[in-house]
Protein backbone atom coordinates (compact mmCIF):
# COMPACT_ATOMS: atom_id res chain seq x y z
CA UNK A 1 0.00 0.00 0.00
CA UNK A 2 2.66 2.33 1.08
CA UNK A 3 4.28 1.11 -2.26
CA UNK A 4 1.44 2.61 -4.22
CA UNK A 5 0.98 5.70 -2.32
CA UNK A 6 5.08 6.78 -2.39
CA UNK A 7 4.66 5.85 -6.28
CA UNK A 8 1.41 8.06 -7.57
CA UNK A 9 2.84 10.72 -5.05
CA UNK A 10 5.63 11.14 -7.16
CA UNK A 11 3.95 10.47 -10.62
CA UNK A 12 2.00 13.67 -9.08
CA UNK A 13 4.70 15.60 -7.91
CA UNK A 14 6.35 15.62 -11.17
CA UNK A 15 2.80 16.65 -13.15
CA UNK A 16 2.31 19.48 -11.10
CA UNK A 17 5.63 20.63 -11.41
CA UNK A 18 5.34 20.21 -15.13
CA UNK A 19 2.35 22.22 -15.36
CA UNK A 20 3.58 24.76 -13.86
CA UNK A 21 7.47 24.61 -15.34
CA UNK A 22 6.46 22.95 -18.62
CA UNK A 23 10.22 22.60 -19.39
CA UNK A 24 9.71 19.11 -20.35
CA UNK A 25 6.91 18.33 -22.59
CA UNK A 26 7.67 21.88 -24.29
CA UNK A 27 11.04 21.15 -24.85
CA UNK A 28 10.65 17.30 -26.17
CA UNK A 29 7.42 18.43 -27.93
CA UNK A 30 9.30 21.25 -29.74
CA UNK A 31 11.94 19.28 -30.55
CA UNK A 32 9.59 16.19 -32.08
CA UNK A 33 7.70 18.63 -34.22
CA UNK A 34 11.03 19.91 -35.77
CA UNK A 35 12.36 16.69 -36.33
CA UNK A 36 9.30 15.48 -38.25
CA UNK A 37 9.44 18.68 -40.35
CA UNK A 38 12.78 17.93 -41.55
CA UNK A 39 12.12 14.22 -42.11
CA UNK A 40 8.98 15.61 -44.10
CA UNK A 41 10.81 17.26 -46.25
CA UNK A 42 14.08 16.38 -46.21
CA UNK A 43 12.77 12.95 -47.69
CA UNK A 44 11.78 13.30 -50.84
CA UNK A 45 9.57 10.05 -51.35
CA UNK A 46 6.41 9.41 -53.63
CA UNK A 47 2.84 8.49 -51.71
CA UNK A 48 3.66 4.82 -51.11
CA UNK A 49 7.07 5.72 -50.09
CA UNK A 50 5.95 8.21 -47.44
CA UNK A 51 3.24 5.73 -46.22
CA UNK A 52 5.90 3.48 -45.73
CA UNK A 53 7.96 5.29 -43.97
CA UNK A 54 5.74 6.93 -41.51
CA UNK A 55 5.95 4.25 -38.93
CA UNK A 56 10.16 4.23 -38.91
CA UNK A 57 9.60 8.48 -38.40
CA UNK A 58 6.87 8.33 -35.94
CA UNK A 59 9.32 5.75 -33.70
CA UNK A 60 12.40 7.63 -34.24
CA UNK A 61 11.23 10.74 -33.25
CA UNK A 62 9.60 9.59 -30.45
CA UNK A 63 12.78 7.82 -28.93
CA UNK A 64 15.14 11.02 -29.69
CA UNK A 65 12.54 13.16 -27.97
CA UNK A 66 12.05 11.05 -25.13
CA UNK A 67 15.64 10.89 -24.30
CA UNK A 68 15.53 14.54 -23.52
CA UNK A 69 12.71 13.76 -20.77
CA UNK A 70 14.16 10.42 -19.49
CA UNK A 71 17.64 12.57 -19.53
CA UNK A 72 15.49 15.55 -16.80
CA UNK A 73 13.59 12.89 -15.07
CA UNK A 74 16.11 11.73 -12.45
CA UNK A 75 18.63 14.57 -13.69
CA UNK A 76 16.83 17.28 -12.43
CA UNK A 77 16.41 15.75 -8.75
CA UNK A 78 19.98 14.87 -8.60
CA UNK A 79 20.95 18.36 -10.14
CA UNK A 80 18.91 20.34 -7.33
CA UNK A 81 19.50 17.71 -4.64
CA UNK A 82 16.73 16.45 -4.35
CA UNK A 83 16.90 12.49 -5.01
CA UNK A 84 18.39 12.63 -1.38
CA UNK A 85 14.89 13.72 -0.06
CA UNK A 86 13.11 11.19 -1.97
CA UNK A 87 15.86 8.58 -0.99
CA UNK A 88 15.07 8.86 2.68
CA UNK A 89 11.50 8.05 2.32
CA UNK A 90 10.77 4.97 4.71
CA UNK A 91 9.66 3.01 1.27
CA UNK A 92 10.31 0.57 -0.76
CA UNK A 93 13.10 2.60 -4.02
CA UNK A 94 11.12 0.59 -6.79
CA UNK A 95 8.42 3.43 -5.54
CA UNK A 96 10.76 5.84 -7.50
CA UNK A 97 11.34 3.88 -9.52
CA UNK A 98 7.73 3.34 -10.77
CA UNK A 99 7.04 6.65 -10.31
CA UNK A 100 9.55 8.07 -12.43
CA UNK A 101 8.70 5.50 -14.89
CA UNK A 102 5.25 6.20 -14.96
CA UNK A 103 5.87 9.98 -15.99
CA UNK A 104 8.00 9.11 -18.24
CA UNK A 105 5.48 7.20 -19.78
CA UNK A 106 2.86 9.91 -19.32
CA UNK A 107 5.45 12.81 -21.26
CA UNK A 108 6.20 10.02 -23.89
CA UNK A 109 2.77 9.01 -24.78
CA UNK A 110 1.66 12.92 -24.68
CA UNK A 111 4.28 13.61 -27.18
CA UNK A 112 3.46 10.49 -29.34
CA UNK A 113 0.03 11.09 -29.75
CA UNK A 114 0.64 14.76 -30.37
CA UNK A 115 2.88 14.11 -33.65
CA UNK A 116 0.57 11.58 -34.87
CA UNK A 117 -1.16 14.64 -36.58
CA UNK A 118 1.90 16.30 -37.74
CA UNK A 119 2.30 13.07 -39.09
CA UNK A 120 -0.34 12.05 -40.78
CA UNK A 121 -0.62 15.66 -42.50
CA UNK A 122 3.27 15.15 -43.86
CA UNK A 123 3.50 11.76 -44.46
CA UNK A 124 -0.20 10.93 -45.97
CA UNK A 125 -1.20 8.33 -43.35
CA UNK A 126 -4.06 8.09 -41.02
CA UNK A 127 -3.58 6.63 -37.63
CA UNK A 128 -7.09 6.54 -36.78
CA UNK A 129 -7.99 3.30 -38.43
CA UNK A 130 -7.69 0.91 -35.61
CA UNK A 131 -7.46 1.24 -31.54
CA UNK A 132 -4.74 -1.61 -32.08
CA UNK A 133 -2.71 0.73 -33.53
CA UNK A 134 -3.44 3.24 -29.86
CA UNK A 135 -2.16 0.01 -28.08
CA UNK A 136 0.73 -0.77 -29.85
CA UNK A 137 1.76 3.09 -29.55
CA UNK A 138 1.24 2.60 -26.10
CA UNK A 139 2.89 -0.50 -25.28
CA UNK A 140 6.04 0.95 -27.75
CA UNK A 141 5.96 3.95 -25.11
CA UNK A 142 5.65 1.77 -22.10
CA UNK A 143 8.51 -0.32 -23.17
CA UNK A 144 10.93 2.53 -23.82
CA UNK A 145 9.73 4.37 -20.36
CA UNK A 146 10.60 1.23 -18.77
CA UNK A 147 14.09 0.53 -19.87
CA UNK A 148 14.77 4.48 -20.25
CA UNK A 149 14.16 5.19 -16.76
CA UNK A 150 16.74 2.31 -15.50
CA UNK A 151 19.48 3.69 -17.79
CA UNK A 152 18.94 7.39 -17.33
CA UNK A 153 18.86 6.41 -13.49
CA UNK A 154 21.97 4.51 -14.03
CA UNK A 155 23.60 7.75 -16.13
CA UNK A 156 22.49 10.05 -13.48
CA UNK A 157 25.21 9.23 -11.21
CA UNK A 158 27.88 9.40 -14.38
CA UNK A 159 29.72 12.85 -14.99
CA UNK A 160 28.98 12.92 -18.86
CA UNK A 161 25.37 11.66 -18.69
CA UNK A 162 23.82 13.60 -21.34
CA UNK A 163 26.46 11.69 -23.78
CA UNK A 164 26.31 8.13 -21.68
CA UNK A 165 22.47 8.28 -21.85
CA UNK A 166 21.80 7.79 -25.52
CA UNK A 167 25.23 5.41 -25.99
CA UNK A 168 23.91 3.60 -23.09
CA UNK A 169 20.28 3.42 -24.44
CA UNK A 170 19.56 3.50 -27.95
CA UNK A 171 20.98 -0.50 -28.33
CA UNK A 172 19.15 -1.22 -25.48
CA UNK A 173 15.96 0.31 -27.00
CA UNK A 174 16.08 -1.42 -30.38
CA UNK A 175 14.53 -4.28 -28.73
CA UNK A 176 11.38 -2.45 -28.21
CA UNK A 177 12.04 -0.17 -31.11
CA UNK A 178 11.99 -2.93 -34.08
CA UNK A 179 8.69 -4.68 -33.12
CA UNK A 180 7.05 -1.31 -32.70
CA UNK A 181 7.93 0.42 -35.84
CA UNK A 182 6.93 -3.20 -37.74
CA UNK A 183 3.51 -3.35 -36.30
CA UNK A 184 2.88 0.32 -36.66
CA UNK A 185 3.42 -0.16 -40.31
CA UNK A 186 1.84 -3.14 -40.69
CA UNK A 187 -1.18 -1.83 -39.05
CA UNK A 188 -0.74 1.34 -41.13
CA UNK A 189 -1.00 -0.77 -44.38
CA UNK A 190 -4.34 -2.49 -43.22
CA UNK A 191 -3.06 -5.88 -42.17
CA UNK A 192 -5.06 -8.06 -40.26
CA UNK A 193 -4.37 -8.60 -36.42
CA UNK A 194 -3.26 -12.42 -37.09
CA UNK A 195 -0.39 -10.81 -39.44
CA UNK A 196 1.23 -8.27 -36.83
CA UNK A 197 0.74 -10.55 -33.63
CA UNK A 198 4.13 -11.71 -33.19
CA UNK A 199 5.62 -8.32 -33.31
CA UNK A 200 3.22 -6.99 -30.57
CA UNK A 201 3.66 -10.32 -28.33
CA UNK A 202 7.43 -9.52 -28.80
CA UNK A 203 6.72 -6.07 -27.65
CA UNK A 204 4.68 -7.08 -24.93
CA UNK A 205 7.87 -10.04 -23.50
CA UNK A 206 10.26 -7.09 -23.73
CA UNK A 207 8.29 -4.58 -21.72
CA UNK A 208 7.50 -7.28 -19.25
CA UNK A 209 11.47 -8.41 -18.96
CA UNK A 210 12.50 -4.63 -18.65
CA UNK A 211 10.13 -3.70 -16.28
CA UNK A 212 10.68 -6.73 -13.80
CA UNK A 213 14.95 -6.06 -14.67
CA UNK A 214 14.28 -2.77 -14.01
CA UNK A 215 12.44 -3.67 -10.46
CA UNK A 216 14.62 -6.34 -9.58
CA UNK A 217 18.17 -3.53 -10.32
CA UNK A 218 16.92 -0.45 -9.08
CA UNK A 219 17.96 -0.75 -5.55
CA UNK A 220 21.37 -1.10 -6.59
CA UNK A 221 21.55 1.70 -9.15
CA UNK A 222 20.52 4.57 -6.74
CA UNK A 223 22.61 3.20 -3.94
CA UNK A 224 26.18 5.47 -3.55
CA UNK B 1 19.86 5.69 19.90
CA UNK B 2 22.28 5.67 17.46
CA UNK B 3 25.51 3.40 17.91
CA UNK B 4 28.45 3.51 15.66
CA UNK B 5 30.76 0.72 15.80
CA UNK B 6 34.27 1.13 13.68
CA UNK B 7 32.99 2.62 10.60
CA UNK B 8 35.14 2.54 7.66
CA UNK B 9 34.73 4.33 4.66
CA UNK B 10 37.19 5.22 1.28
CA UNK B 11 36.18 6.34 -1.81
CA UNK B 12 38.31 3.89 -3.90
CA UNK B 13 41.53 4.69 -2.86
CA UNK B 14 41.25 7.14 -0.39
CA UNK B 15 40.27 6.30 3.33
CA UNK B 16 38.00 9.24 5.09
CA UNK B 17 36.51 7.43 7.57
CA UNK B 18 39.33 5.28 9.58
CA UNK B 19 37.30 3.52 12.25
CA UNK B 20 34.65 5.71 13.95
CA UNK B 21 33.33 4.72 16.63
CA UNK B 22 30.23 6.52 18.56
CA UNK B 23 27.43 6.27 20.72
CA UNK B 24 24.68 8.77 21.09
CA UNK B 25 22.18 8.40 23.78
CA UNK B 26 18.54 8.75 23.53
CA UNK B 27 17.15 12.75 23.55
CA UNK B 28 21.01 13.61 23.19
CA UNK B 29 22.20 16.46 21.43
CA UNK B 30 25.74 15.97 19.96
CA UNK B 31 27.86 18.30 17.96
CA UNK B 32 30.99 17.03 14.93
CA UNK B 33 32.98 19.65 14.61
CA UNK B 34 36.29 19.37 12.51
CA UNK B 35 37.96 20.12 9.21
CA UNK B 36 36.87 20.23 5.34
CA UNK B 37 37.23 16.69 4.05
CA UNK B 38 37.09 15.11 7.95
CA UNK B 39 34.66 12.68 6.96
CA UNK B 40 31.55 14.86 8.90
CA UNK B 41 28.90 14.65 5.99
CA UNK B 42 30.02 10.98 4.90
CA UNK B 43 29.64 9.59 8.67
CA UNK B 44 25.67 11.45 8.96
CA UNK B 45 25.08 10.12 5.12
CA UNK B 46 26.18 6.48 6.66
CA UNK B 47 24.03 6.79 9.60
CA UNK B 48 20.97 8.13 7.06
CA UNK B 49 21.29 5.32 5.29
CA UNK B 50 22.11 7.50 1.87
CA UNK B 51 25.55 5.97 1.96
CA UNK B 52 27.09 2.49 2.23
CA UNK B 53 30.25 2.49 4.39
CA UNK B 54 33.02 -0.22 3.66
CA UNK B 55 33.04 -1.63 6.77
CA UNK B 56 31.65 -1.26 10.65
CA UNK B 57 28.17 -1.53 12.04
CA UNK B 58 25.15 1.34 12.64
CA UNK B 59 22.14 1.01 14.66
CA UNK B 60 19.86 3.38 15.30
CA UNK B 61 16.81 3.24 17.50
CA UNK B 62 17.61 -0.85 17.88
CA UNK B 63 17.35 -1.17 13.74
CA UNK B 64 20.91 -2.42 11.92
CA UNK B 65 21.89 -1.33 9.04
CA UNK B 66 21.98 -2.39 5.82
CA UNK B 67 19.04 -5.00 6.63
CA UNK B 68 16.51 -2.41 8.33
CA UNK B 69 17.32 0.60 6.33
CA UNK B 70 13.96 0.95 5.45
CA UNK B 71 12.85 1.18 9.44
CA UNK B 72 15.99 3.52 10.15
CA UNK B 73 14.86 5.95 7.60
CA UNK B 74 11.32 6.22 9.39
CA UNK B 75 13.27 6.79 12.32
CA UNK B 76 14.93 9.87 11.02
CA UNK B 77 14.60 13.23 9.94
CA UNK B 78 17.84 14.69 7.88
CA UNK B 79 18.69 18.25 7.54
CA UNK B 80 21.17 18.94 5.04
CA UNK B 81 23.28 21.85 3.12
CA UNK B 82 20.30 21.10 0.38
CA UNK B 83 17.09 21.73 1.45
CA UNK B 84 15.51 19.17 -0.62
CA UNK B 85 12.42 20.82 -1.28
CA UNK B 86 11.39 21.51 -4.85
CA UNK B 87 11.30 25.20 -6.11
CA UNK B 88 8.07 24.84 -8.34
CA UNK B 89 5.72 23.35 -5.59
CA UNK B 90 4.16 25.87 -2.95
CA UNK B 91 5.72 25.49 1.25
CA UNK B 92 2.34 23.34 1.49
CA UNK B 93 2.79 21.27 -1.74
CA UNK B 94 6.10 20.47 -0.44
CA UNK B 95 5.14 19.21 3.07
CA UNK B 96 2.17 17.00 1.39
CA UNK B 97 4.40 15.09 -0.76
CA UNK B 98 7.04 14.64 2.27
CA UNK B 99 3.43 13.31 3.92
CA UNK B 100 2.77 10.43 1.26
CA UNK B 101 6.21 9.43 1.08
CA UNK B 102 6.20 9.14 4.71
CA UNK B 103 2.90 7.10 4.74
CA UNK B 104 1.08 10.22 6.80
CA UNK B 105 -2.67 10.55 6.33
CA UNK B 106 -3.22 13.26 8.73
CA UNK B 107 -2.40 17.16 7.01
CA UNK B 108 -3.40 18.90 10.09
CA UNK B 109 0.57 18.32 11.44
CA UNK B 110 1.18 20.19 8.13
CA UNK B 111 -0.15 23.20 9.10
CA UNK B 112 1.39 22.80 12.89
CA UNK B 113 4.84 22.28 11.10
CA UNK B 114 4.53 25.30 9.09
CA UNK B 115 3.56 27.22 12.42
CA UNK B 116 6.08 25.84 14.38
CA UNK B 117 8.97 26.90 11.87
CA UNK B 118 7.16 31.22 11.61
CA UNK B 119 5.76 30.01 7.77
CA UNK B 120 2.32 29.53 8.57
CA UNK B 121 1.63 32.57 6.48
CA UNK B 122 3.65 31.34 3.53
CA UNK B 123 2.52 28.20 2.77
CA UNK B 124 0.98 28.75 -0.25
CA UNK B 125 4.04 30.64 -1.75
CA UNK B 126 6.37 29.10 -3.69
CA UNK B 127 9.44 27.75 -2.29
CA UNK B 128 11.39 29.15 -5.14
CA UNK B 129 10.62 32.91 -3.69
CA UNK B 130 12.23 31.97 -0.26
CA UNK B 131 15.01 33.22 1.08
CA UNK B 132 18.16 31.05 2.10
CA UNK B 133 17.12 31.22 6.17
CA UNK B 134 13.24 30.73 4.86
CA UNK B 135 14.29 27.40 2.99
CA UNK B 136 16.37 26.16 6.07
CA UNK B 137 13.31 26.68 8.08
CA UNK B 138 11.23 25.04 5.74
CA UNK B 139 13.65 22.07 5.49
CA UNK B 140 13.79 21.38 9.31
CA UNK B 141 9.69 21.80 9.14
CA UNK B 142 10.02 18.90 6.39
CA UNK B 143 12.52 16.68 8.46
CA UNK B 144 10.69 16.94 11.75
CA UNK B 145 7.11 16.37 9.79
CA UNK B 146 6.77 12.50 10.59
CA UNK B 147 8.05 13.24 13.94
CA UNK B 148 11.11 11.40 14.33
CA UNK B 149 12.89 10.41 17.37
CA UNK B 150 16.41 11.48 15.52
CA UNK B 151 17.49 14.22 13.78
CA UNK B 152 20.67 14.46 11.48
CA UNK B 153 21.51 17.72 10.70
CA UNK B 154 24.50 18.62 8.22
CA UNK B 155 25.74 22.00 8.36
CA UNK B 156 22.51 23.89 9.43
CA UNK B 157 23.99 27.04 9.44
CA UNK B 158 25.54 27.34 6.10
CA UNK B 159 24.89 30.38 3.94
CA UNK B 160 22.38 32.14 6.82
CA UNK B 161 22.88 35.72 8.02
CA UNK B 162 22.77 36.28 11.59
CA UNK B 163 19.32 36.81 11.45
CA UNK B 164 18.59 33.76 9.85
CA UNK B 165 20.71 31.81 12.10
CA UNK B 166 19.24 33.38 15.18
CA UNK B 167 15.93 31.78 13.95
CA UNK B 168 17.51 28.37 13.24
CA UNK B 169 18.43 28.46 16.82
CA UNK B 170 15.19 28.91 18.37
CA UNK B 171 13.80 26.46 16.12
CA UNK B 172 16.46 23.75 16.77
CA UNK B 173 16.35 24.42 20.61
CA UNK B 174 12.52 23.44 20.71
CA UNK B 175 13.65 20.20 18.63
CA UNK B 176 15.94 19.13 21.00
CA UNK B 177 13.94 20.34 24.10
CA UNK B 178 10.78 17.43 22.66
CA UNK B 179 13.41 14.68 22.80
CA UNK B 180 14.28 14.28 20.12
CA UNK B 181 18.20 12.51 19.50
CA UNK B 182 20.35 14.98 17.12
CA UNK B 183 23.46 14.79 15.39
CA UNK B 184 24.55 17.85 14.02
CA UNK B 185 27.93 19.03 12.21
CA UNK B 186 28.92 22.77 12.04
CA UNK B 187 32.04 24.91 11.82
CA UNK B 188 30.21 27.20 13.77
CA UNK B 189 32.00 26.89 17.47
CA UNK B 190 29.68 29.37 19.15
CA UNK B 191 26.21 28.16 18.26
CA UNK B 192 27.38 24.30 17.81
CA UNK B 193 28.61 24.16 21.72
CA UNK B 194 25.54 26.44 23.08
CA UNK B 195 23.35 23.79 21.71
CA UNK B 196 24.96 20.72 22.31
CA UNK B 197 25.06 18.11 25.33
CA UNK B 198 28.43 16.63 23.83
CA UNK B 199 30.85 17.54 21.34
CA UNK B 200 33.34 15.25 19.23
CA UNK B 201 35.80 16.44 16.83
CA UNK B 202 36.33 14.14 13.58
CA UNK B 203 39.71 14.46 12.23
CA UNK B 204 41.81 12.31 10.19
CA UNK B 205 38.97 10.00 9.77
CA UNK B 206 38.44 9.27 13.35
CA UNK B 207 36.95 10.79 16.69
CA UNK B 208 39.88 12.55 18.65
CA UNK B 209 38.03 14.38 21.10
CA UNK B 210 34.41 13.77 22.66
CA UNK B 211 33.87 15.49 26.10
CA UNK B 212 30.22 16.93 27.53
CA UNK B 213 29.78 20.32 26.43
CA UNK B 214 28.56 21.48 29.95
CA UNK B 215 30.84 24.80 31.08
CA UNK B 216 33.03 25.10 27.77
CA UNK B 217 33.18 28.04 26.25
CA UNK B 218 33.89 28.86 23.06
CA UNK B 219 37.79 30.14 23.85
CA UNK B 220 38.66 27.25 25.54
CA UNK B 221 36.54 24.93 22.89
CA UNK B 222 38.74 26.93 19.51
CA UNK B 223 42.08 26.22 21.74
CA UNK B 224 41.28 22.23 22.11
CA UNK B 225 39.66 22.41 18.39
CA UNK B 226 43.01 23.65 17.47
CA UNK B 227 45.27 21.41 19.51
CA UNK B 228 43.41 18.42 18.20
CA UNK B 229 43.25 19.00 14.64
CA UNK B 230 46.44 21.28 14.37
CA UNK B 231 44.33 24.39 12.20
CA UNK B 232 43.40 27.34 13.59
CA UNK B 233 39.70 27.80 13.64
CA UNK B 234 38.47 31.87 12.73
CA UNK B 235 35.05 31.62 14.18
Amino acid sequence: MSLLRATFAIVGKDLRIELRSRETVSSMLLFALLAILIFGFALELDRTGRQDSAAGVLWVTVVFAGLLGLGRSLGREREQGNLDGLLLAPVDRSALYFGKMIGNFIFIAVITFVLVIPLSILFDVSFFISPLLGLVMLMGVLGYSAVGTLIASMATYTRGREVLLPVLLLPIALSILIPSVRATRDLLAGRAFADVSSFINLLGIMTVIYITLSYLLFDFVVEE
Amino acid sequence: MIDIKGIIKAFGLRPVLRGVDLHIGEGEFLTLFGPNGAGKTTLLRIVASLTKPTGGHVAVGGYVLPQQATEIRAQIGVVSHQPLLYGDLTARENLQFYAQMYGMSDESRIDERLKAVGLGKRGLDLVRTFSRGMLQRLSIARATLHDPPVLLLDEPYTGLDQDAAAILDSVLREVAIQGRTVMMTTHNIPRGIQLADRIAILTNGKIAYCEPADGLTALDFANTYAAVTGMVTTR
